[in-house]
């Protein structure tokens, strides 16, 4: 009983009323963002991320967590009604979702998809519940050569497993790693990378960047146009799925699930290829596969489940290691430092209430999206009428004017506009900024404990390999890294044969 | 009305609605803008060697040291290497890559857009955030949006309003304020 107490508080601090506010707060942004075409959670998270000074926290990360899974549920909406992804996580809805609403049965779809992200939402959390304090327990003896290794791994999976073209994505951490080292060099204390500048001998803040090259760029990005024009629908009926739809969704449901809570702990993985790689294994699975596309249950109800399932259990990395498996969980690992809290196994022991109080939300928020998204959703389609031009102006000066209220200084504001330029040009030269922000923000944990361990090792970089579980993570970082290259040498050895094209998903941030 | 009619494709124009998913992707793909050129991808991939070669030159300035007792260069003289290295191959490798956008005459949208932004850093100090906030919301409805007047300039006052009641009268937060 030991193990639940701590839990048990965990509801203590989430009941408490700001935090159910800021819950609140959270899973409607969320579910706004998700609903609109152009801004994506992380974008969102980044420009939000000034609001978060002035509070707890608990409150704030509870409040980030919110928009980040709310967003999952938001994005089926325009998938099902307008066949406008929301999210890159809805993309495959798109298929049978709009399928389903020419049919008429676009409540269905809609019903089935809140459905199934509750019950995928709230099986993650469970799974959370039991598997974080293991992997924490596990991770507590990890010293500076296995965080070396971890955050290696971690870069490199997070840069190799997105969408874009790989080098350019290492490329991007490269970069992410060369800012953070700007500023005073923690060992020696001498200034690196500075140009005489006294604000940036303190070094970048992240915050900036992050609002930067994820919020300005992507409005930047968005302002050339891509709005495809819509028409949205007048009002959604009947979103309670009948029996029988339950029935023929519930396997997709309990698969999604479980896949998606496994695909979620993955560096790199995320709620994007938990969808994807549910709706392939539902049509491999179905006896009729050729009912895909032409609005199956399932394949709303899979990709839809295991969206959120990922959503939740990508957390695990972030509070029990202190790795982010993606770019939104390193905005929440920013969010926690900016806090002075930092992730990692001790999270669990030294602020149980945080970490509780976090994962708890989680039940409450799902319970709150369930709520919108079934007998409220028809406020959020009316929402789809907001138009992209009146919308980016908004966000612009939320951005711009969020920035000047973290530091009250016009400094913060400027390098929010030049990594706004970084970000739409990396954007649009087809370098993913992913990878940079995560990298900057695993930057000064991977330099010191680098440096900590060579110390240690006298110099000697064998020694990593002289520590199991550190030569482990070694050994599935040089494979991660050398593989595809090999794949793609024995693949253009016989390269005769046509590849087979597919849809091609870009993470949008 | 029956909920039949709730989503149905009424809207004249909509030919695609029975598309496959594969035929949906290759739509997608189709509208997406064109593909940078050689000499575009080339150009990124000098910018990320120069960055490059320029860190790798200011850390060894900074000193090397040894593994045991490293001077502050050593670090990032090792991630400007790596720079370096995955510069050249993109160089090299990445000539004919697809995935970096052409900048085409939608592109000047961002530009003037950039422009505002910059513009509003420039003269915040000097005249507060209302009028430059005022004039952004106007260039980026109408010119850049497409909005018509009317709503241009209703939503871009109800936009400053509201900033204006959000952070100054209730945050009472420090931003330059002309009123």
């Amino acid at each position: 009983m030991d193990f639940l107490n701590p839990v048990i508080n965990g509801f203590a601090v989430v009941l408490e009323p700001t935090n159910l506010l800021y819950c609140l707060i959270g899973v409607v942004i969320g579910m706004l963002i998700g609903v609109l075409p152009g801004l994506g959670p992380a974008a969102t998270i980044a420009i939000l991320l000034p609001l978060t000074y002035n509070v707890e926290p608990v409150t704030a990360i509870i409040m980030l967590a919110g928009i980040f899974y709310g967003a999952q549920y938001g994005g089926t909406i325009t998938s099902v009604l307008l066949r406008l992804p929301g999210e890159a996580s809805s993309v495959v809805t798109v298929f049978d979702g709009y399928q389903m609403a020419k049919q008429g049965r676009a409540g269905t779809a809609l019903g089935l998809a809140s459905i199934g992200s509750f019950i995928g939402g709230t099986a993650s959390i469970v799974g959370l519940t039991f598997l974080a304090p293991l992997v924490a327990s596990f991770a507590l003896d990890f010293g500076p050569p296995e965080y070396t290794a971890l955050a290696m791994l971690g870069i490199l999976l997070v840069a190799t497993i997105s969408s874009g073209s790989k080098a350019k994505a290492l490329i991007a951490a490269a970069l992410g790693l060369l800012l953070a080292t700007v500023g005073r060099d923690i060992f020696t204390g001498e200034s690196r990378f500075t140009f005489g500048s006294l604000p940036l001998a303190d070094g970048i803040d992240f915050v900036p960047i992050a609002m930067g090259i994820f919020g300005l760029g992507e409005i930047l990005y968005n302002l050339e146009e891509r709005h495809r024009a819509a028409k949205a629908p007048s009002k959604v009926t009947n979103v309670w799925p009948s029996r029988r739809d339950l029935k023929q969704a519930s396997g997709a449901i309990g698969r999604g699930s479980v896949l998606g809570f496994f695909l979620g702990i993955l560096p790199g993985g995320g709620a994007t290829i938990a969808s994807v790689a549910s709706y392939a294994m539902e049509k491999k699975r179905a006896k009729q596969p050729e009912r895909f596309g032409k609005g199956a249950p399932e394949g709303v109800a899979g990709p839809e489940t295991a969206n959120n399932a990922a959503a939740t259990s990508s957390f695990i990395p972030l509070l029990t290691l202190g790795i982010p498996a993606n770019a939104t969980m390193a905005l929440m690992f920013g969010a926690l430092l900016i806090q002075g809290v930092t992730p990692g196994p001790q999270l669990v022991e030294q602020n149980p209430e945080l970490f509780w109080g976090v994962v708890n939300s989680m039940y409450i928020g799902n319970i709150l999206l369930l709520i919108m998204s079934l007998p409220l959703v028809g406020i959020f389609v009316k929402i789809l009428r907001v138009r992209a031009a009146i919308l980016a102006p908004v966000t612009a000066l939320i951005t711009l004017l969020g920035a000047y209220t973290i530091n009250n200084s016009m400094f913060d504001v400027t390098l929010v506009v030049v990594f706004g330029i970084v970000g739409y040009l990396m954007k649009k030269f087809g370098f993913e900024p992913g990878p940079l922000v995560l990298a900057f923000v695993l930057g000064e944990l991977l330099e010191s404990s680098m440096r900590r361990s060579l110390l240690v090792f006298g110099g000697d970089p064998l020694g990593f390999f002289g520590r199991p579980i550190s030569a482990t993570l070694l050994l599935v970082f040089v494979l991660v890294a050398v593989l595809p290259i090999i794949r793609g040498a024995i693949s253009k050895r016989k390269s005769t044969a046509p590849t087979a094209v597919t849809p091609e998903i870009k993470e949008k941030v | 009305m029956s909920p039949v009619k709730e989503t149905s494709a009424e809207s004249p124009g909509e030919l695609l609605d029975d598309l496959t998913p594969e035929q949906l992707a290759a739509q997608w793909e189709e509208e997406k803008p064109p593909a940078a050129g050689p000499l575009a991808n080339a150009a990124a991939s000098l910018v990320v060697l120069g960055v490059g070669i320029g860190a790798v030159i200011l850390s060894i300035a900074m000193g090397l040291g040894t593994p045991d007792k490293p001077q502050p260069g050593l670090w990032p003289f090792i991630i400007s290497c790596v720079m370096v290295v995955l510069g050249l191959f993109q160089l090299i490798a990445g000539r004919h890559n697809r995935d970096a956008e052409a900048f085409t005459r939608m592109s000047t949208a961002p530009l003037t857009g950039l422009v505002t932004l910059a513009a509003m850093v420039a003269l915040m100090p000097l005249i507060g955030f209302e009028l430059p906030a005022l004039v952004l919301c106007v260039i980026w409805m109408r010119f850049l949006g497409g909005e018509t007047w009317r709503s241009t300039l209703v939503v871009s006052a109800a936009v400053v309003i509201a900033f204006y009641a959000i952070f100054v009268l209730a945050l009472n937060t420090s931003i330059p304020h002309l009123f």
